[in-house]
């Protein structure tokens, strides 16, 4: 399983330092345009759509279903699963699945955020719900 | 304003090696280019252009000065492994506004040898590079989508394998001769769910080059003349995470802007080079380019039909980077230099196409899983 495995500090930056010190509170953020209405992941400054700069931070349920997902077998630390999960709020997002038997995931299947310590800031990863 | 005809390739060279540990990549890189320029029966005073990507050594400066250039006209597009393909656009473009005359492109490295440097970061890195995207994983999740919303087998991804195996027997340099069947693929280990080993491309040092030019100086040269008469290049992410759509790759723009500058249509392509990092990745790019509607790729690479001489669409007729080469784990430049020897009636007897008088060239770069790049070359011979 996962659990042993050790994963990176995230380096940070001004751009995201809030949303690292809000993952540090247990709490998963997204940005909102406040001009066309539309969420992105990962954060930026400016919309990624419209290319406003009225970006808002917003909590997200942390609730999602699974886009897509494999078992990646060629791994030292044993198989690990990477996939997208396509967040309640509309964004998709680039993820590890943990804490769950990773054998059994499926397209759609529902699935909640949970944070994993790091030596910075913890990171956010999804398991199933 | 086009590119359509302006622009001749003049020279190629496919570096043989497969495993090069007692060569520097400099070294491969000279080799492949001094390969090319002899093969358009030109010598290094003409080259004023010169086009490399990531795997130069240090880039274009360092590369211009190591292998004793003097060129007018420099371009270090990075775009994974179909930078290759970008660069031959990129040319025709400097060669049409006059910029450069004769241009020298080189890929060369060693990946078997040992491990390749990491790429700079992007802004994405913080939430992304933990969760462990490599190659295999990131067209593992395409190919698990692809499935889930369009039937695709792994029997029907395995036999993208098979015929370019059936290839590969007659490339005496091929890094894996033998021929495969299906059952051999989707029995081979699993490696990132549902990619199995043989949907895999081989790992390769070694390299290649081309020499692209003006049709004044093709004409006084001795190869048979084959012409760029089409051009794309696109980019595709998942743009703040609205638009992830795995089944499809940028090649779904690069593809139909190459085909319009050309004029021409699928269906009029006689042989077909499409990037093979897995068999996933022809699938998606067979549909994208509109060799058949997306979603029934799986049907139309089956029973054979990537077979030259046997289906409708011979496809890497050299083996491609699933069985032949796959040089610095980027498939652009052999996609091109194998388009070039069908047009040239050079390829082995045994896959060469009869009259091959119009080819495609198509790679993708990056992760089609992540974000990546896309380039179409359509290639013709005069």
């Amino acid at each position: 399983m996962t659990e042993a495995k050790k994963y990176p500090a995230p380096v940070t930056n001004p751009e995201t330092k809030a949303f690292w010190d809000a993952a540090a509170q247990g709490k998963f953020l997204i940005k909102r345009c406040t001009a066309c209405g539309e969420a992105h992941y990962f954060p930026r400054s400016i919309c990624p759509f419209c290319f406003s700069d009225k970006t808002v931070w917003e909590e997200s349920s942390g609730e999602g279903t699974i886009y897509t997902f494999s078992l990646m077998r060629k791994s030292p630390t044993g198989p690990y699963a990477i996939g997208y999960v396509t967040l309640k709020e509309g964004p998709s997002l680039q993820t590890n699945f943990v804490d769950c038997d990773i054998e059994k995931l499926k397209i759609g299947q529902k699935v909640k955020v949970v944070f994993k310590p790091t030596e910075g800031a913890p990171l956010p990863f999804f398991t199933t719900a | 304003m086009t590119i359509k005809g302006k622009a001749y390739i003049a020279g190629i060279y496919e570096h043989p090696t497969r495993h090069a540990p007692d060569k520097s990549t400099a070294q491969l890189h000279a080799e492949v280019a001094k390969g090319a320029i002899e093969d358009a029966g030109l010598s290094k005073q003409d080259i004023d252009g010169y086009f490399c990507a990531g795997d130069a050594p240090g880039g274009a400066w360092p590369m211009v000065d190591y292998l004793g250039l003097k060129v007018r006209h420099v371009d270090s597009t990075e775009t994974g492994g179909c930078s290759y393909i970008i660069h031959l656009g990129h040319a025709a473009e400097a060669i049409a506004a006059g910029k450069c005359s004769i241009a020298l492109v080189t890929l060369a490295g060693k990946p078997r040898t040992g491990p390749m440097p990491p790429r700079a970061a992007g802004a994405e890195a913080d939430f992304e590079a933990a969760y462990g995207a490599t190659t295999h994983n990131a067209y593992g999740m395409c190919a698990m989508r692809h499935m889930h919303d369009y039937g695709t087998t792994s029997e029907q991804l395995a036999w993208i394998k098979v015929a370019a195996s059936h290839h590969a027997q007659y490339n005496p340099h091929a890094f894996l001769k033998d021929v495969v069947t299906v059952e051999d693929v989707v029995n081979s280990r699993m490696i990132s769910d549902p990619l199995h080993l043989m949907d895999c491309c081989v790992v390769t040092d070694g390299g290649g080059a081309l020499i692209v030019t003006t049709p004044e100086i093709a004409k006084s040269l001795k190869k048979p003349l084959v012409r760029l008469i089409g051009h794309g290049e696109a980019m595709k992410g998942p743009r703040g995470g609205k638009d992830l759509d795995l089944t499809y790759s940028a090649g779904v723009w690069s593809g139909p802007r190459a085909f319009e500058e050309a004029g021409v249509t699928p269906k009029d392509i006689k042989y077909a080079s499409i990037y093979d990092s897995f068999t996933i990745t022809v699938l998606m790019q067979l549909e994208d380019l509109g060799f058949c509607k997306k979603g029934e790729g799986g049907k139309f690479v089956a029973d054979g039909n990537l077979i030259s001489g046997v289906g409708k669409l011979p496809f890497n007729t050299d083996g491609g980077g699933l069985c032949s080469n796959h040089p610095v784990n980027r498939g652009g430049m052999t996609k091109i230099i194998e388009a070039v020897r069908q047009l040239r009636g050079e390829a082995h007897p045994k896959v060469q196409v009869a009259n091959c008088d119009l080819a495609i060239a198509h790679g993708t770069g990056g992760l089609l899983g992540v974000r990546h790049a896309a380039s179409t070359a359509i290639l013709e011979r005069v």
